[in-house]
């Protein structure tokens, strides 16, 4: 053996080498993962975003009867409907057409999971954005508006889905469940708070 | 040179070596292998000498992504990206800076000439089997490009904050909505906020313009490195690697330099004037490249009355809206691109180019053909009736084509492949 070898080739542990190698990458890897955090949840909404979705209120007084209005909650349409009892009559009789007749597989807080789908009969309140892909309904309450048979409800220009006067949607449709129903809250008889409810601040 | 001495010998110029280089290029050329590299891959490169008119998209769509930088990096500088500046920003280019309209037309019909050359190029590999064995790896890799680029082209769709830019990306956003169990918050986060909005819109600024042609970049370089070590394939099929001449250059090869780059150079030509018609006189093609909703700002409480994306996406948003499921659907659009990626696999002919195979093998691919040119008119169309009928009936051909393409390339009458390349002298 040479003087000036750094190691002789039988003095090197290979063990400990393969052990230090395989440490040093595990370490390595386990770093490497928890630095991707910060820039994964950069990505999150802003607190600044966040503080911008609070519950928003609106005035239901001055919505007339077969009359619908859009409020923003949280950058999303809300639709606000005040249904005629013309109009609720011609929520029943179509659940045979209907996908999720009974919302079972939709969302809606417990107190809107009714044949009505909302709080009280009169008034529907809907996240207005598709359940398909996100474009908004658009308005067609007339009966046989849409075809002879048409209920009333809504109808989605993207794709072609229709929804009841409930938000349920009807089969045939992309969209595969109802429309969305958020969080509300009625602290007078006139005032119409989206996105809290007893439970909270959504 | 012209300047001879009395011996007949080129004249060497002074500092000059025996080649006729001057001394600058020798100097270069010790510490940066600029000839060697021209030598080993545009000289040294051989390609078959058989190239017909579908070999110049390559080229083009490289071509294409260097006028997309260039246009690009000069819209960057007037763009202010955000949700009260970016529809303004886009108005002040095409009306107050000079030139601005032609930069940005330019950047526009890049967009669909990128798709237009690329879908050619990778018809040229279905119609000559150039995704075989041993280009398995070029053709993924070429995949990959797609990709890369079909999110590059969607998220500049977003940019100039349109409507149809709006609800472009409020229909592809939530898209991953669809996924089971980690779809919702998988939307929040990939938008950042609630709906699409000023956070969305930046960090789709951040990949369009950094991060998506870096990766394009670096597909395309791995997509010509992978392809100077299999060769090119041909329209024959034919490996002119299996026939090496006296020097050990394949018998029915070219130096790429100069034969092709002066015959890449006549398609540039033809490319270019076809391209500033576009650019001239139909910059928005009736709305094929540039959609009308989109010169209204964007609006999230009104959607437009036809939603629809720019042409080169249309045939997977039809068979998005072929099927009445959100997540069937979504997945069957999936599906259509995934399938591409399993070529190589699916098919067993045992010959590769469409010259030497039979009726099935060529019938396959002209009903394929018919399935992507119908599906991307429908996917133009009211999904509505007749459309959704027609685009379900395209959806059974397009999948066809890949997942029957085990059993017919087998039952497949084809005829005896040549032993050399086919190639008349002009």
């Amino acid at each position: 053996m040479a003087e000036h070898a750094v190691v002789a080739e039988d003095e090197v542990d290979l063990s400990r080498r393969k052990f230090l190698t395989r440490a040093t990458i595990a370490t390595g890897t386990v770093g490497a993962v928890f630095a991707t955090v910060p820039f994964i949840e950069s990505w999150s909404p802003s607190e600044s975003a966040r503080a911008q979705g609070i519950p928003a209120t609106l005035d239901l007084s001055k919505i007339e009867p077969g009359q619908m209005t859009t409020a923003v909650w949280r950058r999303s349409p809300i639709y606000v409907v005040r249904r005629t009892e013309e109009m609720i009559a011609r929520i029943a009789g179509h659940d045979a057409l209907l996908k999720d007749p009974n919302s079972e597989n939709s969302i809606q807080p417990p107190y809107a999971h009714n044949a009505l789908r909302s709080r009280s009969s009169e008034f529907l309140v809907l996240v207005g954005t598709c359940t398909h892909l996100g474009c908004l309904p658009k308005q067609r309450f007339g009966a046989g508006e849409l075809y002879p048979s048409w209920p009333g409800g809504f109808f989605c220009p993207c794709h072609g889905s229709r929804f009841d006067l409930a938000g349920r949607v009807f089969s045939g449709s992309p969209a595969s469940t109802n429309l969305v129903v958020p969080p509300y809250q009625y602290p007078n008889e006139h005032t119409l708070v989206i996105g809290a409810d007893e439970k909270g601040v959504a | 040179m012209g300047v001879k001495t009395a011996t007949g010998a080129p004249a060497r110029l002074p500092g000059a070596d025996a080649t006729g280089r001057g001394s600058l290029w020798i100097w270069l050329n010790k510490r940066l292998p600029i000839g060697e590299f021209i030598e080993s891959q545009l000289i040294g490169y051989y390609a078959p000498k058989n190239f017909n008119i579908w070999y110049f998209f390559g080229s083009l769509a490289l071509l294409v992504l260097v006028m997309q930088l260039v246009t690009g990096i000069f819209l960057t500088m007037f763009y202010k990206p955000g949700e009260l500046t970016s529809f303004d920003s886009v108005e002040y280019i095409m009306r107050e800076v000079d030139y601005g309209w032609l930069i940005r037309y330019l950047h526009s019909t890049g967009a669909s000439a990128f798709f237009i050359v690329v879908y050619l190029h990778m018809f040229r590999a279905l119609l000559y089997g150039s995704y075989r064995a041993p280009r398995e790896l070029l053709w993924l890799i070429g995949m990959l490009v797609y990709l890369a680029l079909m999110a590059e082209a969607f998220m500049g769709y977003v940019l100039p904050w349109g409507n149809m830019s709006f609800w472009g990306a409020q229909v592809i956003v939530n898209l991953f909505g669809t996924i089971p169990g980690i779809g919702k918050p998988l939307v929040e986060w990939i938008r950042g906020d609630y709906g699409i909005a000023d956070a969305t819109l930046n960090r789709f600024f951040a990949l369009h313009v950094a991060a998506i042609p870096l990766a394009l970049l670096l597909f395309v370089m791995l997509h010509l490195v992978a392809l100077r070590q299999t060769g090119s394939n041909n329209p024959d099929g034919i490996e002119i690697k299996a026939r090496l001449g006296p020097g050990g250059k394949p018998l029915d090869g070219i130096p790429f330099h100069p034969y092709y780059t002066v015959k890449d150079i006549v398609g540039v030509g033809v490319f270019l004037v076809l391209f500033a018609l576009v650019v001239f006189f139909k910059p928005t093609l009736g709305g094929l490249f540039l959609e009308a909703p989109n010169f209204e700002p964007a609006n999230p409480i009104s959607t437009p009355e036809h939603i629809t994306p720019v042409w080169y996406f249309t045939p997977y948003y039809a068979l998005l809206r072929a099927v009445p499921d959100q997540r069937m659907g979504a997945l069957l659009m999936l599906l259509a691109v995934v399938s591409f990626f399993f070529l190589p696999w699916l098919d067993r002919s045992p010959v590769k180019s469409m010259r030497y195979r039979g009726w099935i093998s060529r019938t396959a691919l002209a009903l394929f053909v018919v399935a992507f040119v119908a599906l991307g008119y429908l996917g133009l169309q009211p999904a509505t009736g007749a459309y959704v009928v027609l685009a379900r009936i395209f959806a059974v051909l397009y999948f066809a084509f890949f997942w029957l393409m085990p059993f017919y390339t087998l039952i497949d009458p084809v005829r005896p492949v040549p032993e050399r390349v086919t190639y008349h002298a002009h």
